[in-house]
């Protein structure tokens, strides 16, 4: 009796360790995330438009209609990237996601105060080689350090009224991200 | 030999709640920090580095990218207010307060976070599109059936998924309180 308890209870806490490792192995077992459906749609370091959700075919699940999209792949082992995107009419974010979909950072147009959001994004290590006095004078220079050296940038911007589309489309369209190679 | 048939059946059973466990977890959205407003839950900090393991699991799974914090906060509803299952052939009104955000869109998916087919192909509203009532309310009907005012058409599938998204909004950043609201209610109406 007290034996099949204990093999009870040891089945319970086996479990529970099966459950928690599972659950923390499935973002590196994960073949279907953001960044692998992206893979084939976007070359690396250049800013693509998306094709816009509809019922029969989408990019991503839960996409949202009213946005035009546009996404840049990165890989910042060949230097820092310069990121820069004009804002729309209504309502401009740019998100910054590692390569397991985790937003890390996010800004919208209000927060940016200007009319073109421009960012650069780094891994720690390239921030710290950047020289001080550059950082201190380029005051207005946003510095985003990048957790891992891959990852994407979606920049969305929001058609108020489905008529605004091309115009949101048309200011994606401008938006570009580029390496600038380390000297 | 009882050693070994104890042994064995233990991994098994083992094997069985832990696998049982994700599985569940990661289908049916179980994550930490919610948010519930009404029938409408967010998971704010999904969208930011402190994103617990379960939702890192569920985005990684169903392959989404979620909100970002200094972006907006995703609600999503997939009951009315009394507990019903939104389903696709019943009508359901939603009504009341928009919550206070510069922009938000309310977006109609199936349960998998795709569009849902329809006639007029619509799929949700914007903040600036919808047409309120002569006191600031506004009244939405999902119906699979044409409605006056503002309808979203459900396609008649079985189920619902709503996702309110509020853009530029202190909801779910600032504060932590259930009561920051208001969010619109979600009514049956009929079947």
């Amino acid at each position: 009796m007290i034996r099949a308890l204990l093999c009870f209870l040891a089945a319970i806490l086996l479990g529970g360790i099966v459950h928690l490792s599972t659950v923390l192995a499935t973002p590196q077992a994960a073949t279907l995330d953001a960044y692998s459906r992206l893979t084939p749609l976007t070359p690396v370091n250049k800013m693509v438009p998306l094709a816009a959700p509809t019922a029969d075919s989408e990019v991503m699940p839960f996409m949202d209609p009213a946005f035009a999209t546009a996404v840049c792949r990165y890989d910042l082992t060949g230097g820092p990237l310069k990121l820069a995107s004009p804002v729309s009419q209504a309502y401009t974010s740019v998100t910054f996601y590692t390569r397991k979909s985790i937003a890390y950072y996010a800004i919208n147009d209000r927060a940016a105060g200007r009319r073109t959001i421009e960012l650069d994004l780094m891994t720690a290590e390239q921030h710290a080689e950047v020289p001080e006095e550059e950082d201190v004078t380029a005051a207005d220079r946003l510095i985003i350090d990048s957790p891992t050296a891959r990852g994407l940038i979606v920049v969305r911007a929001l058609a108020a009224e489905p008529g605004l589309m091309p115009m949101a489309r048309q200011a994606l369209a401008a938006a570009t991200c580029t390496i600038q190679p380390v000297q | 030999m009882r050693l070994l048939f104890g042994t064995f059946f233990t991994l098994l059973v083992a094997a069985a709640i832990g696998l049982g466990a994700t599985w569940f977890t990661l289908t049916h959205g179980v994550a930490f920090g919610s948010l519930t407003v009404g029938a409408w839950t967010a998971w704010p900090k999904s969208g930011s580095v402190d994103i617990d393991p379960y939702a890192r699991a569920i985005i990684a799974r169903t392959g989404e990218l979620p909100t970002g914090m200094g972006d907006g906060v995703a609600f999503y509803a997939r009951t009315d207010d009394a507990g019903n299952a939104l389903d696709g052939r019943c009508t359901f009104v939603i009504s009341g307060m928009t919550p206070s955000a510069r922009y938000w869109t309310l977006t109609l998916y199936d349960p998998g976070g795709r569009l849902v087919p329809n006639s007029i192909d619509r799929h949700g509203f914007t903040s600036e599109e919808i047409v309120r009532d002569s006191d600031g309310q506004l009244t939405i009907t999902v119906s699979p059936l044409a409605r006056p005012g503002n309808w979203l058409p459900t396609g008649g599938i079985e189920k619902l998924t709503l996702l309110w998204r509020l853009y530029d909004t202190a909801i779910g950043v600032a504060t932590r309180t259930t009561k920051e609201g208001p969010m619109p209610s979600i009514t049956r109406k009929g079947c």
